[in-house]
C-alpha cells in the first residue's frame, strides 16, 4: 500500500486516481500508523513552500516521514512535495525543508533569459542523467512530462537524475538513496507519468 | 525545450457534449468522458471542459462528469463556464480540474482573479477573453460575445495578469467560425503586452492554420479549437506530426 500524505496542501484526487489506474493500492492519509504500515510514501504538494512546510511541521508529519525514510522506506515527492525534500527554500524569504536531499530551492527567474515566461508550464522532454534509475524503468530519453512551477532545485548536482531544458537545464527529478523527487506531475503526464508511478511501486 | 500545446475544447450541457460530434472510433460520441479519453489517446496536451449549463442541478451533473473524467484521463484539465466566485473554483478543483478559466465572472467581479490566484496560485487561474474589433480597437465582449463591455482588451488582459492570471486564452470573435486561420494581429498584440502563456482560440480551419500560428508567432504557447476536432476535420495525431515536421516542438 502507498500512503499519500494528506497535510492540507492541494487536491489529491488526480493523484489517487492515477494510482488506481495502475492497479496500486493507495490511501490518502495523515495518520502516522497508516503511514508506518505503508510500503511506500508519496509526498504531494502545490502552493507556497512556507505554508506547506509549516503545515507539515505543525502536524508532526515531518518527523513521521523522516523516521520512515531513515528505516529505508521508499519516498517520492512530487512538485512542491519534491521541493520540500531539500534543506532550504528561498521562495519569498528563507525556509527550512526536510533536509533529505542536499540543495536549495530558488526562483527560476534568476537563471533564465528575461523573455522566457514564468511559471515554466507545459510539456517538456526529460533528459535522463541516470537512465538506469529504477524510476525510469519504462521511460525513454526525450519523453515529455507536464511541469508547472516557478521555483527549482539548485546546488544538488550529485542527486539529479533528470533535467528539462528551459533557458537552462532545470532539475526535473532527483534521488538520494530511497528518496526520489519529481518536479513535474506524473499524475498529469499521461502514459509516461503513470509508468513512473508504476516503477516507483516496484522499487 | 517546452512544447507547443494542442487543446481541444468540449462544451458540456446536461452531461453531454454539445455540437454534434462525428467519430467512428468513439462509441458514445456525446459522452464527455469517452471523448476526453479519445482525445487524450490521440495526443491532446490538455483538455478544456466548458460548462454551459444554467441551473444548479445541472451544475452537479457537470462536476460528476468532471470527476469521472479525472479518474480516467491523466492530462491537465481546465474548466470554464459558470465560474463567479472562489467557491466555484473550489467546486471544480475538488473534482479533478487543474486550472480554472474565468471570463464573465472576472468582468462582473474584477477581484475574482486576485482572490483566486492568492488562494490557489497564479498557475491555476486562466483568464479567457472574447475580443472583437470595434472601430479598429480591440474590445472585450461579454455574454458569449453578444455584449460590448466597452473595455479595451489589451488593458484588461494586462490588469488580469497583474492581478494573478497565469494564462490567457484569446478568443477572437472576428475570426471565430470563419475557419480562415487564427487572428494573428490580435494575438501578437496580446503576446507583446504580457509575459504569461497565451493560448490562441478562434479561426482554425485546417492543419496549416496551426503551422502558420506557431511559425508567425513563436511566443504563442498553445492552439485551442473545438468543432474542427469534433468533426474530424483536423486529426490531432496528424496535426502534431505535421507540426513536428515543420520543426515546431510538440509532444509526440
Amino acid at each position: 500500500m502507498i500512503a499519500v500524505i494528506d497535510y492540507g496542501v492541494g487536491n489529491l484526487f488526480s493523484l489517487q486516481s492515477s494510482f488506481h489506474a495502475i492497479g496500486a493500492e493507495v490511501t490518502v492519509t495523515s495518520d502516522p500508523h497508516i503511514i508506518a504500515s505503508a510500503e511506500r510514501i508519496l509526498l504531494p504538494g502545490v502552493g507556497a513552500f512556507s505554508d506547506a512546510a509549516r503545515k507539515l511541521r505543525e502536524s508532526g508529519l515531518d518527523r513521521v516521514i523522516l523516521k520512515e525514510v531513515a528505516e529505508g522506506k521508499p519516498l517520492l515527492g512530487i512538485c512542491l512535495g519534491m521541493q520540500m525534500l531539500f534543506e532550504k527554500s528561498y521562495e519569498y524569504g528563507e525556509h527550512t525543508g526536510l533536509g533529505l536531499i542536499p540543495g536549495r530551492i530558488q526562483p527560476i527567474r534568476s537563471v533564465i533569459p528575461q523573455d522566457l515566461k514564468i511559471p515554466h508550464i507545459g510539456w517538456n522532454p526529460l533528459h535522463l542523467q541516470t537512465p538506469k534509475d529504477p524510476l525510469f524503468r519504462y521511460v525513454n530519453e526525450g519523453d515529455c512530462v507536464y511541469f508547472v512551477h516557478s521555483f527549482y532545485a539548485a546546488d544538488c548536482e550529485p542527486y539529479i537524475i533528470a533535467t528539462a531544458e528551459y533557458g537552462t537545464e532545470l532539475t526535473a527529478a532527483v534521488r538520494n538513496k530511497n528518496v526520489w523527487g519529481a518536479q513535474f506531475h506524473p499524475e498529469k503526464s499521461g502514459a509516461v507519468g503513470l509508468s513512473m508511478l508504476k516503477a516507483f511501486c516496484e522499487t | 525545450m517546452i512544447t507547443k500545446r494542442i487543446i481541444p475544447c468540449l462544451d458540456v450541457k446536461n452531461g453531454r457534449v454539445v455540437k454534434g460530434v462525428n467519430f467512428l472510433d468513439v462509441k458514445d460520441v456525446s459522452s464527455p468522458i469517452a471523448l476526453a479519453e479519445f482525445y487524450s489517446s490521440c495526443g491532446a496536451d490538455e483538455l478544456v471542459f466548458y460548462d454551459i449549463t444554467a441551473s444548479y442541478e445541472e451544475r452537479s451533473l457537470f462536476t460528476d462528469i468532471l470527476r469521472q473524467t479525472a479518474e480516467r484521463v491523466f492530462i491537465p484539465l481546465t474548466v470554464g463556464g459558470g465560474i463567479h466566485s472562489t467557491d466555484d473554483f473550489d467546486r471544480v478543483l475538488k473534482c479533478g480540474a487543474d486550472k480554472v478559466s474565468v471570463n464573465s465572472g472576472a468582468i462582473a467581479n474584477p477581484n475574482l482573479i486576485y482572490q483566486a490566484a492568492k488562494k490557489y496560485g497564479d498557475q491555476c487561474v486562466v483568464l479567457s477573453v472574447d475580443i472583437k474589433r470595434v472601430n479598429g480597437v480591440f474590445h472585450v465582449f461579454n455574454k458569449g460575445g453578444r455584449e460590448d463591455t466597452g473595455m479595451e482588451a489589451i488593458e484588461w488582459i494586462k490588469r488580469g495578469v497583474s492581478n494573478g492570471a497565469g494564462e490567457i486564452v484569446v478568443n477572437s470573435i472576428d475570426t471565430d467560425g470563419v475557419k480562415k486561420g487564427f487572428d494573428l494581429e490580435m494575438l501578437e498584440a496580446v503576446c507583446k503586452a504580457v509575459n504569461v502563456p497565451v493560448i490562441a482560440s478562434g479561426g482554425a480551419g485546417c492543419i496549416e492554420d496551426f503551422v502558420t500560428l506557431f511559425h508567425e508567432l513563436p511566443s504563442v504557447d498553445a492552439g485551442l479549437a473545438a468543432s474542427i476536432f469534433h468533426f474530424g476535420e483536423v486529426d490531432i495525431k496528424e496535426l502534431k506530426q505535421r507540426l513536428a515536421a515543420e520543426a515546431i516542438h510538440v509532444r509526440l
